[in-house]
């Protein structure tokens, strides 16, 4: 479960002044069910799933996961939240079993719980050819792969995926989408930021389109299309943040 | 602060470092190599050129004189010179480094000194260059030697005894120990390769460890493990120390075990009676290797904890501002001079230790280094540097968990 309620997170730059990066954002994403955040580059998606993942402190508002506070129980959200970004990238100088078992360990596993973990993820995502190699020489599949396993290695109750497609090829990006279905099936909770459009229609069962900071309209893709009067996603899209003129706007900024 | 944390992220670090080149290189090689080829190569060279330049004959033009052909002969037949015809631009020549010396013999020299009276040899050189410097002692210890035929002569004529002109004998005696004309001959230099090498061997570690994991996106994942961040400071810190102290020791091993191998190979002579003060002194005569005090690079290696680990943290909470290793590398590398000038300052003669250099940190350890590779051992300023020390790495390390803790440092845009 997660619960945000009026987030907000201001950043201090030199040049813009105060940019308010999130705007007195709120909702609600339950387990089984994947939450997918939909929003232009610098709408503030990123930024509102590193206030999830506690990377970032939000300015005010709250934010609940798996039952903790974001701001007073940070390590408890950590150790209950896998959190798969773009950024988020892997040691080189590691094999894929260093890094999972590093992260095993750094959430507190023992080494007999990260060895079975690891050989199960191992099996279930096809990773045991490149187990033992550094990961500075893997494909961008098996990078993905190995984040995966990386972000599941402690079993967490929240997974937050900030763009995960991102620049990958159709056969890995189509692997990483069923990774985030089989996640939603075992009952977690599932939040997905995306600026592609297609890929919300196909796996979100609530959306949220953030723009400029704010949440500006969320439901079920059904309630969305009855809500703008329009089928397609992208349509959708531009009404909610109030035409094209105002999302070039944004774009600007 | 949980140590099964801080172990695994050290454990992590520790094995990620020494599979990357350039810290191996700049924790490894560099100190093991460093020393011996200082200590002997530059040693080597050094007692070879000097050697050398003391060897060849020396070039000198001879102003004057026609009048004096003893002299000149005398001159001619030491196999010690060269002799050049008069030229008028001689200055210019010795400037240029040709002509290493001009003597310039006065009208009715050797007139003169038959008849007694007091004449002037000027000798033209060039100060502070090696080979006319020893030029110049060759042929001015030719005429002194001319001089003393002379005066012996007139002493025999006159009848009198030798001893007339020699009242009493000055005789220069030495009581420092060895190890303190070793320490003082280089007991400046050792400390100031420590500083570098403690600083430069927890250079590239703290870069990597910090900007070198943001640039390649791995800090962000590391930051979304549930582990305290002063933990993953401190284990990150303790593996930049370890790197630093790695090299500082390697150097310090090499440095001894080149001591060692300098006293087998040039001190066979050395007259010291003990074995750890056959290690100290300048080595055996014409050799400009120097030796060292075994117990004084103990005392070295005591002192350099407390800096390492200000240097270790300084680095961090510094390379963790900057968004990549490049940037890192302009913001530390600048840092070289600032630890360089006090530890240069450490290796002038005369300034010695007191109550307010012994706050000053990096100046602190380069001067007292010199003194306990002297043997002397001040223990209320050792115990005050030590203090100091500490102090400042507290608060180094404080700064780092700072940085590391600030989202607008860990997420520069």
């Amino acid at each position: 479960m997660i619960e945000a309620r009026n987030l907000t997170k201001t950043f201090k730059d030199k040049k813009r002044g105060v940019i308010t990066a999130v705007n007195d954002v709120s909702f609600t994403c339950r387990p089984g069910q994947i939450y997918g955040l939909l929003g232009a580059n610098g709408a503030g998606k990123t930024t509102t799933l590193r206030l999830l993942a506690t990377l970032l402190q939000p300015t005010s508002g709250v934010a609940r996961l798996a039952g903790f506070d974001a701001a007073t129980e940070a390590n408890q959200v950590r150790a209950h939240v896998g959190f798969l970004a773009a950024s988020t990238a892997l040691y080189g100088r590691l094999t894929a079993r260093e890094m999972i078992t590093y992260f095993g360990r750094l959430n507190g596993l023992a080494d007999a719980t990260i060895k079975e973990r690891l050989n199960r993820l191992a099996a279930e995502l096809d990773m045991r050819d490149f187990l033992d190699r550094r990961c500075e020489k893997f494909s961008t599949g098996m990078k993905q792969k190995t984040s995966i396993a990386r972000t599941l290695i402690h079993d967490p109750a929240v997974m937050i995926f900030d763009e995960p497609t991102l620049g990958l090829d159709v056969m890995t990006a189509r692997s990483i989408v069923k990774f985030v279905r089989d996640c939603r099936d075992r009952g977690k909770t599932v939040i997905y930021s995306t600026h592609v459009m297609s890929e919300v229609e196909r796996i979100c069962d609530i959306i949220g389109i953030i723009h400029d900071g704010r949440l500006v309209a969320e439901g079920t893709l059904a309630e969305l299309r009855q809500r703008f009067g329009e089928t397609d996603m992208e349509e959708i899209f531009i009404k909610a943040v109030g035409g094209e003129a105002a999302l070039t706007a944004a774009l600007k900024n | 602060m949980n140590w099964q944390n801080i172990l695994t992220v050290y454990l992590k670090e520790l094995k990620d470092s020494l599979r990357d080149r350039r810290t191996l290189i700049s924790m490894i090689v560099v100190p093991t190599l460093i020393m011996p080829v200082i200590m002997f190569g530059v040693g080597t060279i050094m007692t070879k050129i000097m050697k050398q330049a003391q060897s060849e004959t020396v070039s000198v033009m001879v102003l004057g004189g026609a009048d004096s052909p003893g002299v000149i002969a005398a001159l001619q037949d030491d196999k010690k010179f060269r002799l050049l015809p008069a030229k008028a631009d001689y200055r210019q020549l010795i400037s240029e480094k040709k002509v290493r010396v001009a003597v310039e013999i006065p009208a009715g020299f050797e007139a003169a000194l038959k008849s007694g009276s007091t004449q002037t040899v000027s000798l033209y050189y060039y100060e502070g260059e090696l080979k006319s410097g020893f030029g110049v002692k060759a042929v001015q210890e030719f005429f002194t030697t001319l001089r003393d035929r002379t005066i012996e002569l007139r002493l025999k004529e006159q009848g009198l005894p030798a001893a007339i002109i020699k009242p009493f004998v000055v005789r220069r005696q030495n009581v420092a120990p060895p190890e303190k004309v070793g320490g003082n001959a280089i007991g400046g230099f050792i400390p100031y390769l420590i500083i570098i090498l403690c600083f430069t061997g927890a250079m590239y570690p703290a870069m990597d460890l910090t900007a070198g994991e943001k640039e390649r996106g791995t800090m962000e994942t590391l930051l979304c493990s549930p582990v305290h961040r002063i933990n993953i400071v401190v284990g990150k810190f303790l593996m930049v120390l370890t790197a630093s102290l790695t090299t500082v020791l390697l150097s310090i091993v090499s440095m001894g075990v080149s001591a060692a191998i300098g006293v087998m190979y040039f001190g066979g002579k050395a007259t010291s009676p003990s074995a750890t003060s056959a290690m100290a002194g300048q080595a055996a005569e014409g050799s400009s290797i120097p030796l060292i005090d075994p117990v004084g690079l103990i005392g070295v290696a005591a002192l350099v904890l407390p800096v390492a680990v200000f240097f270790a943290a300084m680095l961090l909470a510094i390379s963790l501002f900057a968004k990549s290793y490049k940037e890192a590398q302009s913001y530390v590398s600048p840092l070289i001079i600032v630890v360089i000038m006090p530890a240069v300052i450490g290796m002038l003669p005369g300034v010695e230790l007191n109550a307010k250099l012994a706050l000053v940190p990096i100046l602190n350890l380069s001067l007292v280094c010199k003194e306990m590779l002297s043997g002397v051992w001040h223990w209320h300023y050792i115990a005050l540097i030590f203090g100091s020390s500490c102090l400042y790495a507290a608060i180094a390390l404080g700064f780092a968990v700072k940085m590391f803790n600030r989202e607008d440092v860990m997420f520069r845009a």
